[in-house]
């Protein structure tokens, strides 16, 4: 049973777990996919790729972006029956810009890029910790409860 | 023959001297010997009936030779000496102490020098002679003679590495010049072969620099123009860098900080660094995260960065550091700063990172040097790397605050109290813990457990006074008491840094402080401000300004987006969160003010219940990584067990709900972990909920 208590302004309620067994009947508004100041997943609502992407990490943005940037772009559209065979040169050029800078790649994996540009390499890495140190949640986000609803809900609602 | 000996007779103190100091040199030994005996004897020659004839003429030429060309570059350097030393004191009176600048400078003078020996005299002496004067400037000395030997003879003096160079030139400013100048002249002979043809004087600061950026990831040389300047090198402009090389290909950032390190992140001074069993770790500053894996709080290691000299001509551009620099002085209509060396940078989108300062108390700055020596105001990693130390040395130390900042060093010093015998007291002026952010009956349970990490809690303390007394601090408090402790660490607060508004032109914030910007955090056309010192207008909430690190990452990249032609307004809520031991543990976002009435649901608990439970059960769900940030909760748990809970009045996890006009405005979740989303989604609709508790199901509280 819960139990409830108010102790000045703050009210306190202890639930068990049966109290909570019940759904939620609180209601929450439906997101929009294509709000433009909502932060984006990986892959834009237009295809493109979101460079800016937490779960990237650093890859887009060190020493070696401009290769990364080539290779990835190159995987992504490639249309190929093996995704990215055409792309092996930049791949490459890649992997040898990121040779360079063994700091800030570590070699212990072969460095193809996969569509998380962070799990590649699964080891103490550079770019997944530090990745982890300024992802903030929007990767986590397309997961929260939202339906794949288009209405265009997104009006904002007096508080 | 006879010019010759009276000539000869004039230096014969300074040969002799430098001699002296020859054979001091075991190298060269060989030379010396070979050669100072013959000089003597040649003086008296030199008068005979006829001597040997040809081979005494050419030696006479030679050593001639020598003569004059000493003595006229002992004259170009006593006068090079005056006007050095005359900019010397310009200089220095104009700014700060910063060696590395002195090397450019001093550098620089070096080419006039090296320009004025164009004698083909064979050194009497050696190179090394030279370190050997500035012995009577004793900071000089250590650090030249090793260095001198194992440079010989060639290019050594002006790519030296600058530590070197700099007491070279260092010196002859501060002494008379005649007892150098014998023995530079046979050093700069030596030299002389290659620095002339190598090394005129524009292409010097470059060879400095390079040989500096070697060592060290600061450069001398300040670029002139920046398309991108980030003032500030902390997390705000870091998150910003990366974002703005992520979305402009090959864009080129400068990052102008007046601090000596990188960009590095803060939570782990005062959490995780702590908890580390690394003895070393005020040196490697590697943290333990949440997965067992390690990393240095820098966000990247230097070899990310690119100089700033090559910024302008890196072909895919970078993000370059500029450390120890102040921006002092903005000019908005001319698009460009000035830092505190009077150089001056343009740009074309700039952003103001500059973060904050520890607030001090009144009564602290009042009390006197003695006091304030004995007082830490903790933001930086000096701080840490000091209050690291102090803790180890001191008996007691008192920490005033009871805000995020005091409440987790008083945790991370408690448990160094366990094993060290350390008395760790924290005391302020509400009535618990994190009384400003908890609702009272949550904030005095958290203080009955910050009091089990081993601390002595005085709460509602006031301070009158503090008194040094026997080298020990005594605070008097408002109410009588009295504490008597070693060492006092002031967590009261961040004043933001807004020190270029007045130059700049900008609005400041007179609520919260700050800068004012708008909801795209832009302050003016071309400056954008992010982290501690924003005050933005926030879409959802109002206006605020907020001293999270997620928020100045959410920030950061939200400013660098917007300078790269976004115009997103901030939306993406940032969260918070707080360990205060293994046992207490809760993340929070929005507005979360102990003022605003609240509604607390909460589990019945039992023992799982627990950030250190959370982290070790889940795999890769850890909120650290969900999150912005890695924590590591402690890995040494030697607390006693939460009790298995049927008590009404313990508060193990749960939700609770900040409402402001019956809005919730805030959530903290209470030992609950990887919820964040929800709590975002809740707080962006911004609805009115008439039933909280069913609010409170989504999160599945009692759930792990």
């Amino acid at each position: 049973m819960s139990y409830c208590r108010q102790e000045g302004k703050d009210r306190i309620i202890f639930v068990t777990k049966e109290d909570h067994d019940t759904p939620s009947n609180a209601e929450l508004i439906a997101d929009d996919p294509n709000d433009p100041y909502e932060e984006q997943g990986l892959i834009l609502p237009n295809g493109d790729i979101n460079w800016n992407c937490p779960c990237l990490g650093g890859m887009a943005s060190g020493p070696c972006g401009s290769q990364f940037k080539e290779a990835f772009s190159c995987f992504h559209y490639s249309k190929e029956e093996v995704k990215g065979s055409e792309c092996i040169d930049n791949f490459r050029n890649m992997q040898e810009c990121m040779q360079r800078y063994p700091e800030l790649y570590p070699q212990e994996e072969d460095k193809e890029s996969s569509s998380q540009g962070e799990s590649s390499s699964g080891s103490d890495s550079a770019a997944p910790s530090d990745n982890s140190a300024l992802i903030s949640e929007s990767d986590s986000t397309p997961a929260a409860a939202s339906s794949d609803s288009t209405s265009p809900t997104d009006s904002q609602i007096a508080s | 023959m006879l010019k010759c000996r009276t000539v000869w007779k004039k230096l014969a103190p300074l040969a002799r001297s430098s001699s002296t100091l020859c054979r001091q040199n075991v190298k060269r030994t060989g030379l010396n010997n070979g050669r100072i005996p013959t000089c003597v004897p040649a003086a008296n020659m030199s008068t005979g009936p006829g001597g040997l004839g040809g081979d005494n003429l050419k030696y006479t030429i030679m050593v001639g030779a020598a003569c004059v060309g000493s003595l006229t570059y002992a004259y170009f350097l006593l006068k090079g000496d005056q006007k050095r030393y005359q900019e010397r004191i310009e200089e220095i009176t104009t700014r700060s102490q910063r060696s590395s600048k002195e090397e450019a400078a001093t550098v620089q003078s070096e080419p006039p020098a090296v320009e004025a020996t164009q004698t083909e005299a064979v050194p009497e002496s050696v190179p090394e002679a030279a370190p050997s004067p500035e012995e009577p400037s004793p900071p000089a000395a250590p650090a030249e003679e090793p260095a001198a030997p194992a440079e010989a003879a060639a290019p050594s003096e002006t790519t030296a590495p600058p530590p070197a160079d700099e007491p070279v030139v260092e010196a002859p400013p501060e002494e008379a010049a005649t007892p150098v100048a014998a023995p530079v002249v046979e050093e700069e002979p030596a030299a002389a072969a290659e620095t002339p043809t190598a090394e005129p004087p524009e292409p010097q600061p470059e060879v400095v620099a390079e040989s500096a950026a070697d060592s060290t990831p600061a450069s001398l040389k300040v670029p002139s123009h920046s398309p991108y300047l980030l003032i500030g090198g902390g997390t705000a402009s870091f998150a910003a860098a990366r974002s703005i090389r992520a979305r402009d290909p090959g864009a080129r950032v400068l990052i102008v900080t007046d601090e000596p390190d990188l960009p590095y992140m803060r939570p782990p001074l005062s959490k995780e660094l702590w908890f580390s069993d690394d003895p070393s770790v005020t040196e490697t500053l590697r943290f333990k995260q949440w997965n067992g894996k390690e990393r240095s709080i820098y966000f990247q290691p230097p070899s990310f960065y690119i100089n700033s000299e090559e910024l302008a001509s890196a072909e895919n551009g970078g993000v370059a550091v500029l450390t120890g620099k102040k921006v002092v002085h903005m000019d908005v209509r001319g698009n460009k700063v000035k830092l505190d060396d009077d150089t001056e940078i343009s740009y074309d989108k700039c952003l103001i990172a500059t973060g904050g300062v520890p607030r001090n108390l009144q009564v602290i700055e009042r009390a006197g040097e003695e006091v304030m020596k004995k007082t830490t105001l903790f933001r930086k990693i000096e701080d840490f790397k000091s209050l690291d130390n102090v803790s180890r040395n001191a008996k007691s130390i008192t920490i005033i605050g009871g805000g995020f900042l005091g409440s987790e060093l008083a945790c991370a010093l408690g448990r160094r109290s366990t094993e060290s015998g350390l008395e760790v007291i924290q005391m302020f002026p509400e009535k618990g813990n994190m009384g400003k952010v908890l609702p009272e009956y949550l904030s005095n349970w958290t203080t009955e457990k910050v009091k089990r990490e081993g601390v002595k809690v005085i709460a509602e303390a006031l301070v009158k006074s503090v008194t040094c007394k026997d080298d020990k601090l005594e605070i008097h408090l408002k109410d009588g008491r009295l504490v008597k402790t070693d060492h006092i660490v002031a967590a009261v607060g961040l004043e933001p840094n807004v020190d270029l508004a007045k130059s700049a032109g900008l609005e400041v914030d007179s609520d919260f402080g700050g800068y004012r910007v708008n909801a795209e955090l832009q302050a003016r056309s071309n400056i954008w401000v992010a982290g501690d010192a924003a005050c933005f207008y926030d879409i959802r909430l109002g206006r605020r300004r907020v001293e999270h690190h997620d928020h100045a990452v959410v920030s950061g990249r939200l400013a660098g987006e917007n300078m790269t032609g976004a115009s997103k307004p901030y939306w993406h809520q940032s969260m918070f969160w707080s360990d205060l031991g293994p046992d207490v543990g809760y993340e929070a976002i929005g507005i979360v003010d102990s003022s605003l009435p609240t509604v607390g649901v909460f589990a019945k608990a039992t023992a799982k219940d627990t950030p250190k439970a959370a982290t070790e059960k889940s795999g890769t769900g850890i909120r650290s990584e969900s999150e912005t940030e890695d924590t590591a909760t402690s890995p040494v748990a030697s607390v006693t067990p939460l009790p298995p809970v049927a008590h009404k009045d313990d508060y193990g996890k749960g939700v609770i709900f900040y409402l402001r006009d019956k809005v919730v405005v805030g959530i903290i979740l209470w030992n609950v972990f990887n919820r964040m989303p929800i709590a975002r989604k809740i707080i962006k609709d911004g609805e009115e909920h008439a039933d909280l508790n069913e609010v409170a199901k989504l999160f599945n509280i009692h759930e792990d």
